[in-house]
C-alpha cells in the first residue's frame, strides 16, 4: 500500500515537473490526450526498444541480419551494448507502467470490445463501441504483452548476460529460446502499433507528438473517454458535426 | 588462419552461404588418440601446450589432488585430470585423463555461435576459434557438452585448444603429441587412430583383464577428433567427468536452424498483415467523414 502510494506520488511529481518544463498546446476542437511526461517516456521506450531490437538482430539470425551489427560498431560492441539498451528499455517502460496503470486495467467493456474485434478491424463498425475508454482492449492487450515480455526479457537477459559460466549450460540454452520468443512477439506487435498510430488511424500520431487529438478522433475511437472529458454524448456530437458539414 | 591448401573450412559459424572450401580437395580427417591406460601423468603435454601457444602464466590452484588446477583456463587449454577411483573389490585405480577440446564432428560450440566466422570447422576435423570475429556472448560455453570454451574477461573473447591447427596446417603433429614420453598420445588419420584404439582395447580386454575396456568416440556429437582408450568405457564419468552421452542443447540445433527463421517469418506477417489491411479494409478514419463530391467516387 505504502509502496504503491509512493510510486503514485513519484508519478504525480514527474508529471508536474515535465509539464512545467514542456508544453502541450490544445487548439479549439481538440482534446489533451498525452501530457509531456507520457510523451517523453513513450519516445524513450521507443528509442531503446529499437536500439535493443536492431542490436539483437545480428545475434538472432547472424546469417541473415549480420548487416545490422556494423551500425553498432561491430559484433563485439553490439553484444556489449545490447543488454544496456534492454535495461534502458525496461526501465523507461516500467515508469510508463506506473504512469499508465489505472487506465490500462482490464474491464468488462474490454471483453465486449474483444468480442467485436473482427467488426472493428474490418471497418464494418466505423466508430468504436460507445463504452471504449481512454485505451481500447487492443491497446491494453499489447501493453500487458509488453509487461509480460519485459519480465521474460529481464529474467532471461540477466542469465544470458552473465553467461553459462555463472548460470550453467541449460539455463542459458533455455533462456536464449525464451528471449527469442519474447522478442519475436514484440517485433510482430510493433508493426501493428506503428500502423495503427500512423496511416491505419489517421490523426493518432499527433497524440504522441503534440499531445492533442481532434474531438472527432476522440468520439470516433474512444467515445467513453470523450464523454468523460467533455460531458457530451459522442454519437450526438458526431451527428451534429455531420449536419454541420 | 592457415593457407588454402593446408586447412579447408567445412563449417563456418553464422555463415549464410556454403563454405568456400567444402569438398574442394581430398582431406584426411585427423585425430588425436589418448590412451589413458599408458598415461603416467607427467604433464609434459600441459607444458608443451603452454610453450607452443606462448600463453601467459598464471597462478595455479592446489585442490589436494595431483591436478595442476581444477579446470582448464583461457590460458591453459590442456589439463591432466586425476581421479582416485575405488573399485568394488576395494582396490584403488589412479585415473589420468588429458582434458582438452574434443573437436567434435558436430560441434555444439559452432552451432551455438552467432558471430560469423568466429568458429570454424576445417575439413580435417579441427574446430578452431577465430578470436577476431568472436563477440564474447559465451553461447559456445553453453553449447559445448565438454565444458571447454573459456572466456577471458580482459579481451572479452573465448579461447580453447586449437589441436595446434597452425602446426597441423604445416604437416606437423600437435605440440602435446610431440612432448608425450610414453606414446600414450598419438596423432594421425581418424581411421588409423580408431584402428589402433580398437586394437589396444582388444588387447586390454583379452590380455590384461579389463573386460570393459573400450574406445570413447561419442556418436551423439557425430564422433570426436580426440578419442580415448578407457579401462572401463561403460563409465567415462569417472575419468574427470567425461560425459557418457554428450548432447548439444536442442535450442542450438532444431531451434536455431528451423524455428528461428520460421518465427522470424511470423513476425514479418505482422508487417504483411497491416499492409494487407491498408489495401483491403483501408484505414479507419474520424467520423463523420468529409462529404464526398458528387461523381468523385463510386461505392461498390
Amino acid at each position: 500500500m505504502s509502496t504503491s502510494s509512493a510510486l503514485e506520488r513519484f508519478d504525480d511529481k514527474a508529471r508536474e515537473r515535465f509539464e512545467a518544463a514542456g508544453r502541450t498546446t490544445v487548439y479549439r476542437g481538440e482534446l489533451l490526450r498525452h501530457p509531456v511526461y507520457t510523451r517523453v517516456l513513450h519516445w524513450a521506450v521507443a528509442l531503446f526498444f529499437f536500439l535493443a531490437l536492431f542490436s539483437g538482430f545480428g545475434i538472432y539470425l547472424p546469417w541473415l541480419f549480420r548487416w545490422f551489427t556494423p551500425i553498432f560498431g561491430g559484433g563485439q560492441l553490439s553484444r556489449i551494448m545490447h543488454p544496456y539498451f534492454g535495461v534502458a528499455f525496461v526501465f523507461f517502460f516500467a515508469l510508463q507502467v506506473v504512469n499508465w496503470l489505472p487506465p490500462m486495467l482490464w474491464t468488462a467493456a474490454d471483453s465486449r470490445w474483444m468480442g467485436k474485434i473482427h467488426k472493428i478491424v474490418s471497418g464494418e463498425e466505423k466508430m468504436d463501441p460507445p463504452d471504449t475508454g481512454f485505451f481500447n482492449a487492443g491497446q491494453k492487450l499489447q501493453f500487458w504483452e509488453i509487461v509480460v515480455g519485459s519480465i521474460v526479457f529481464v529474467i532471461t537477459g540477466i542469465i544470458l548476460w552473465a553467461g553459462a559460466s555463472t548460470f550453467g549450460r541449460m539455463a542459458v540454452a533455455i533462456s536464449y529460446v525464451l528471449h527469442d520468443i519474447s522478442a519475436v512477439i514484440m517485433l510482430g506487435g510493433i508493426f501493428i502499433h506503428i500502423y495503427l498510430s500512423t496511416i491505419g488511424e489517421p490523426g493518432t500520431f499527433q497524440a504522441m507528438i503534440r499531445g492533442a487529438v481532434s474531438e472527432a478522433w476522440a468520439w470516433t475511437f474512444h467515445p467513453a473517454w470523450y464523454k468523460q472529458v467533455t460531458g457530451r454524448d459522442p454519437e450526438q456530437a458526431c451527428e451534429e458535426a455531420r449536419r454541420g458539414h | 588462419m592457415a593457407d588454402r591448401k593446408a586447412l579447408q573450412a567445412e563449417m563456418i559459424s553464422g555463415h549464410s552461404t556454403p563454405s568456400p572450401g567444402l569438398g574442394m580437395q581430398r582431406d584426411l580427417e585427423v585425430c588425436k588418440l589418448v590412451d589413458t591406460t599408458t598415461c603416467i601423468g607427467c604433464k609434459a603435454c600441459e607444458v608443451a601446450c603452454v610453450e607452443w601457444n606462448d600463453m601467459p602464466f598464471s597462478l595455479t590452484t592446489f585442490d589436494n589432488t595431483y591436478q595442476t588446477m581444477p579446470e582448464t583456463r583461457w590460458n591453459f587449454w590442456n589439463l591432466i585430470k586425476f581421479n582416485e577411483h575405488q573399485n568394488p573389490d576395494g582396490t584403488i585405480q589412479w585415473l589420468m585423463r588429458k582434458d582438452q577440446c574434443m573437436h567434435c564432428a558436430d560441434p555444439g560450440c559452432l552451432a551455438a555461435c552467432p558471430a560469423e566466422g568466429a568458429i570454424v570447422k576445417y575439413a580435417n576435423g579441427i574446430v578452431d576459434f577465430n578470436q577476431e570475429n568472436c563477440i564474447g556472448c559465451e553461447f559456445c560455453v553453453s553449447g559445448c557438452p565438454f565444458n571447454i570454451p573459456r572466456f577471458n574477461p580482459a579481451t572479452k573473447r573465448v579461447y580453447k585448444c586449437t589441436l595446434c591447427s597452425d602446426r597441423v596446417g604445416e604437416g606437423l603433429e600437435p605440440a602435446c603429441i610431440k612432448a608425450c614420453p610414453t606414446g600414450c598420445l598419438k596423432f594421425g588419420s581418424k581411421d588409423d587412430m580408431k584402428f589402433i584404439a580398437e586394437e589396444r582395447s582388444k588387447q586390454l580386454r583379452e590380455n590384461f583383464g579389463w573386460k570393459n575396456a573400450g574406445v570413447y568416440d561419442p556418436q551423439s556429437v557425430g564422433g570426436t577428433h580426440v578419442i580415448y582408450v578407457l579401462h572401463d568405457a561403460t563409465d567415462p564419468e569417472r575419468y574427470g567427468g567425461l560425459p557418457k552421452n554428450p548432447q548439444i542443447p536442442w535450442s542450438y540445433t532444431v531451434w536455431k536452424w528451423l524455428f528461428k527463421p520460421v518465427l522470424g517469418t511470423f513476425a514479418l506477417f505482422g508487417f504483411v498483415g497491416v499492409l494487407l489491411h491498408y489495401v483491403t479494409a483501408g484505414p479507419r478514419v474520424e467520423q463523420p467523414e468529409p462529404p464526398k463530391k458528387e461523381g468523385s467516387s463510386v461505392n461498390v
